[in-house]
């Protein structure tokens, strides 16, 4: 059926800087920095590509009410906020020109940048920033957001652009006002013409067909190479991957690695990751996963390089806690070591909590993400190795949310959190006793206290990280769930089509493309 | 004409029954739209404000009363998810669905009428049943493995078309079709199979009444005795099944445009039931069994202009 | 005409019993476990260890069309069962006594004619999760009107012989000339309706498996082993000819049966 790729809790946000490392893209090739010549140099070749998309842009267009991940990785071409993360994770101005934060950490002062001017022409000013803010503080879907935006005091002007004042410090909120994108106070019906200041703007969208950008030449920054971008819509994967090996599209995106290597059109390929921890997630509410030594079991039960093998030909990067690999500065790669493969140790360990049989259990696994649905299928055939009778039940992405996700209705489920704002709270608050995301009922003093000093600002920038780092560990340690992987993302592009750069983001970068 | 009225009656009935039941199937699934709206990180105060929005907090039949009398009035209500009209969303993929529709439809004539005559002619018995095998064969693979089998063998192997390159009507009405062959092909391939046994079966059966004897022993041609009287006769039990054949078409659409990937109502009707926007999911339905049932009622009444024997009701 | 009846119900019936005999072995026995998985046998071509190759998983083809074909089978068997008992039931009520009664549960069944079996499926799905016996709950529903409309017509003309009306003069009772006289004359149009109601039953539940609806992984299903092959077509392709040629046989099968079930008796 139809397979939207979902990121949970879709990336908002921004990264603060905090990234260690990001991957790029395996072949990189420079950024032409004047693109001026591209699109002339190659009169073969119109510079407008068509781009295969998964999933419908089927909800709202307004930057503040798009809930869909799929959409805000087209979107992210037409929005800019005061700044923009760069592929690095880096967040670089982008309709200010700067930006300055008090020693207090209650003042943010954003200078405007000269000349930036809608898609609609108007120029930007003080005053469809503050209109930006005040909207998105009252209208934003994402609470998270929300609640940052709750802690603002005052938006004045002055110091040629915007001086935002907060009540309580807060070191995550430079990468909330990054999601803050800045439309103008007349925009009209944002949900169905959107209007930004980014490098392309939106031209129309047919439901269920397609959706075409083009470039605004307007755009305060370096010129995007390419003219006009057609998103095609391909609901069902295998139609997807039909058009793209036949030809009919120049860029696909999160590909399984058995899709690259069925691809017989000549197509560069590149490797990144989806920066998400899949997992299979388990209800401690729930018998036996009440049981330490039960999850443990299972987490030895588990071969996670032979699944990794199954379904990815070793592609991907395991992962043993609550933490990926783009988080350079917390991801410890020795956690993904703590459970060996070790079917003896994971009977005995099961015997121990009085399963000597095993035990049977129900996985409730969203249907509509490929990748997540052929894990689980791996994970149900090797928990069988030492007794365990997982039944896999599919169900409805929508069912799924109300049921698992906010009725906490289940015993395990497989799914991948990424995080909604890159820093490390996006990962690890929730598994905090009362949290009201805590789906899995988490409940450990130990943990509760490390993050409660990791949230501490009184800590400096070391021990907090330290602290953090001590949570990922007790996540591990207590065997919170089967940790597996952050997925493989695979790009396919055409042979002479360069510049793809990954995000540590669900995005996609359309501005860097050229054709060569 | 009393039996035509009645007809007519069944017939609103039928499709108000549709409707009734559509809405009530809406009001047991559950999961409801503001979730699919608003997603995972909305507070709760969001989605009970949106639900107002939507009218969904109010009462069951209050609501199908008001979508009944708008439906009535040719308003189709509003998408909940793209929030624009229903009628202006669906107008576009109704285009595509029929326009496949159709173009199955006379592929299934153009197969079916001269592959029929020429398999009712056949004397060689063995040839015969060589021929009976291999339609029933035809008829025996699914469309939807048939448009896979095309995929493969006519767009990879031999590059006849390019899968997935589906080009929109309003852009270019010929390139459209000439994508829509080989998925108008899946669909009619197997029914046009069922057609040819009928009508074969159906100029035997004709073959063998007095009326062809007389003709033969006036000395008229196996040839014109075929082509000028038996087809006659023998296409009116055709032509009810044709006419049946195109409700039947319509539904398989919604498996083969999930194979060529057709932006067409079988696509927005699985997404819209899976995103819970019910007004769509609604206008879909009603449409689609309409359709059926004007169909059927088209093939009963060419039932009753062939033989006045068969009684209506 | 004779040698050509034999003709069909010979191919349709040997067909049909290697197809069901293939599916019954496959309950009992299977080369391999369908769902048994190797890294290194990714996307075998056919060999003599794999007969018809492995899938992505390096499951073994074979071993999972024979359990697919019994999950195919059995499905139909469970729509068609209940498709052919309510339909009758409804059929036999309607056509023997008619009224309003029979009015509006002809109009009711037009309707879930009407009603496209997606959506129904997708309803009952929605209700009570994925599987098979929600599956085979949902298509026995789209089964009734078809049977039912069927026995009615049947019934109806029945109702009328001279033979009826004799009896119910002599004052015996509705439910006896329901049970005696009527319901063992509907063995005629009901046999060959059951057969192509398997016929549809097949094609049915592998179109909602194709859609995700049917059996569930990791359990084998024919559609859905479709629907997955999809992606792999030109990598592995005897993984989309096995899946699809296993359903288009069976279908062969019981529709060259009908036929010659159909031939026979107007024979």
């Amino acid at each position: 059926m139809k397979k939207r790729i979902l990121a949970l809790f879709l990336a908002v946000g921004v990264l603060s800087g905090l990234l260690g490392g990001c991957q790029e893209a395996t072949p990189t090739d420079p950024i032409p920095s004047d693109t001026n010549g591209t699109s002339t140099q190659a009169p073969q070749k119109p510079a407008e590509i068509a781009v295969g998309i998964a999933q419908d842009l089927d909800d709202s267009l307004d930057p503040y009410h798009m809930t869909a991940a799929g959409t805000r990785e087209v979107m992210f071409n037409v929005f800019e906020g005061l700044v923009k993360p760069d592929s690095r994770g880096n967040l670089v101005p982008a309709v200010a020109e700067s930006y300055a934060i008090s020693p207090d950490g209650l003042t943010y002062t954003f200078p405007l940048r000269e000349g930036v001017t809608f898609h609609n022409g108007k120029e930007c000013t003080f005053e469809d920033v503050l209109y930006s803010f005040q909207t998105c503080a009252a209208d934003s879907v994402n609470s998270t957001v929300v609640a940052a935006l709750s802690n603002v005091a005052d938006i004045s002007e002055g110091e040629g652009g915007v001086v935002i004042t907060l009540t309580a410090p807060d070191p995550d909120f430079l990468s909330m006002a990054a999601s803050v994108y800045i439309i103008p106070k007349d925009g009209t019906d944002q949900a169905a013409h959107p209007v930004g200041t980014g490098p392309f703007r939106f031209v129309s969208r047919s439901i269920q067909e397609n959706v075409i950008l083009e470039r605004f030449d307007g755009y305060y920054g370096a010129k995007p190479a390419l003219e006009r971008v057609t998103y095609r819509i391909f609901e069902d994967g295998n139609a997807l991957f039909t058009a793209l090996n036949s030809g009919a599209l120049d860029l696909v995106a999160h590909l399984t690695v058995d899709q690259v290597e069925s691809l017989t059109n000549g197509y560069q390929v590149l490797e990144g990751t989806m920066n998400l921890v899949q997992a299979m997630y388990l209800n401690h509410a729930e018998a036996p996963f009440d049981s330490e030594l039960v999850r443990q079991a299972l987490c030895y039960a588990v071969d996670v390089d032979a699944m990794l093998a199954l379904t990815a030909d070793g592609h991907g990067t395991k992962v043993g806690s609550s933490m990926y690999p783009a988080f350079g500065k917390y991801f410890d790669p020795a956690l993904a070591d703590r459970y060996p493969h070790d079917v003896e140790k994971a009977k005995s360990l099961l015997a121990e909590a009085g399963y000597p049989d095993g035990f049977s259990f129900t996985l409730t696994v969203p249907s509509n993400y490929d990748p997540h649905v052929d894990t689980a299928t791996v994970l149900v055939e090797q928990l069988k190795e030492v007794g365990v009778d997982a039944k896999l039940e599919l169900v409805e992405w929508n069912t799924w949310l109300e049921d698992v996700y906010a009725g906490r209705n289940f015993q395990a489920t497989l799914v991948g959190f990424d995080a909604s704002t890159l820093t490390a709270s996006a990962m690890l608050a929730r598994w905090v006793t009362d949290n009201g995301k805590n789906m899995i009922n988490y409940a450990n003093p130990d943990y509760d206290s490390a993050y409660a000093a990791a949230q501490d600002p009184s800590h400096t920038e070391e021990e907090q990280t330290a602290y953090y780092k001590e949570c990922l560990d007790i996540l591990s340690r207590t065997a919170a769930n089967v940790y597996l992987q952050d997925l493989a993302d695979f790009v396919a592009v055409a042979p002479n089509l360069k510049g793809y750069e990954f995000y540590p983001l669900y995005v996609m970068d359309m501005s860097l493309l050229f054709f060569e | 004409m009393k039996s035509l009225l009645k007809k007519c009656a069944a017939l609103i009935i039928t499709l108000f029954l549709v409707s009734a039941l559509a809405f009530l199937a809406f009001s047991l699934i559950p999961a409801d739209p503001a979730t699919s709206l608003l997603g995972s990180e909305a507070t709760p105060e969001a989605k009970a404000a949106l639900r107002a929005e939507l009218g969904l907090d109010r009462p069951l039949l209050v609501r199908y009363w008001e979508w009944l009398t708008g439906f009535l009035r040719g308003d189709l209500g509003n998408s909940y998810l793209y929030r624009m009209g229903v009628g202006e969303m669906l107008a576009g993929k109704l285009t595509v669905t029929a326009l496949l529709t159709a173009e199955s439809f006379l592929f299934t004539l153009l197969l079916a009428l001269p592959l029929g005559i020429l398999a009712g002619s056949v004397k060689n018995p063995w040839l015969d049943a060589a021929c009976t095998v291999l339609d029933q064969a035809a008829m025996s693979v699914p469309p939807f493995f048939l448009g896979i089998l095309a995929c493969y063998v006519l767009g990879y192997g031999l590059r006849l078309f390019v899968p997935g390159a589906y080009v929109s009507p309003e852009e270019d009405l010929w390139g459209c079709l000439g994508y829509l062959v080989f998925p108008a092909l899946s669909i009619a391939i197997p029914r046009a199979a069922m057609a040819v046994k009928l009508l074969r079966s159906s100029i035997l059966t004709e073959l063998g009444r007095d009326y062809v004897r007389t003709a033969r022993s006036r000395g008229a041609s196996e040839r014109d005795i075929l082509l000028r009287q038996v087809l006659r006769n023998a296409i009116l039990p055709v032509i009810t099944f044709l006419a049946v054949s195109l409700a039947e078409i319509m539904t398989m659409s919604i498996l083969i445009e999930q194979v060529f990937s057709i932006p067409g109502v079988g696509r927005l009707l699985l997404s819209s039931i899976s995103n819970r926007d019910y007004p769509v999911v609604l206008a879909i339905v009603t449409l689609l069994s309409a359709w059926i049932v004007a169909v059927n009622f088209l093939a009963d009444l060419l039932t009753r202009l062939a033989d006045p024997r068969v009684r209506l009701g | 005409m004779g040698k050509r009846t034999n003709l069909f119900l010979l191919l349709g019936g040997g067909l049909t019993a290697l197809m069901v005999g293939l599916a019954l072995l496959g309950t009992f026995w299977t080369p391999y476990s369908p769902t048994a998985m190797g890294a290194g046998e990714k996307f075998a071509p056919p060999s003599l260890a794999h007969l018809l190759g492995t899938d992505n998983f390096g499951r073994d083809v074979f071993s999972r069309v024979l359990q697919g074909m019994g999950a195919s089978l059995l499905i139909a068997a469970c729509v068609v069962a209940i498709g052919c008992l309510a339909g009758t039931l409804v059929g036999c009520l309607c056509g023997y006594f008619g009224g309003p009664a029979d009015y509006l549960l002809t109009r009711l069944c037009d309707a879930v004619t009407a009603f496209p079996s997606v959506l129904l499926a997708l309803v009952i799905v929605s209700l009570a999760g994925r599987g098979t016996a929600q599956i085979v709950v949902a298509l026995g529903i789209l089964f009734i009107p078809s049977f039912a409309r069927l026995v009615r017509g049947e019934t109806a003309r029945h109702r009328q012989a001279n033979y009826i009306q004799s009896a119910r003069l002599m004052g015996v009772s509705h439910g006896r000339i329901l049970t005696a006289h009527i319901l063992p004359n509907l063995w005629g149009v009901l046999g060959p309706g059951v057969v192509i109601g398997f016929n549809n039953a097949v094609l049915s539940e592998a179109s909602m498996s194709f859609l995700g609806l049917g059996v569930q992984p990791p359990f084998p299903s024919l559609g859905s082993m479709l629907s997955d092959s999809q992606t792999y077509l030109q990598r592995a392709p005897w993984y989309a000819l096995s899946a699809g040629m296993a359903i288009a046989l069976l279908i062969l099968g019981f529709s060259l049966l009908a036929e010659g079930l159909q031939r026979r008796r107007r024979a």
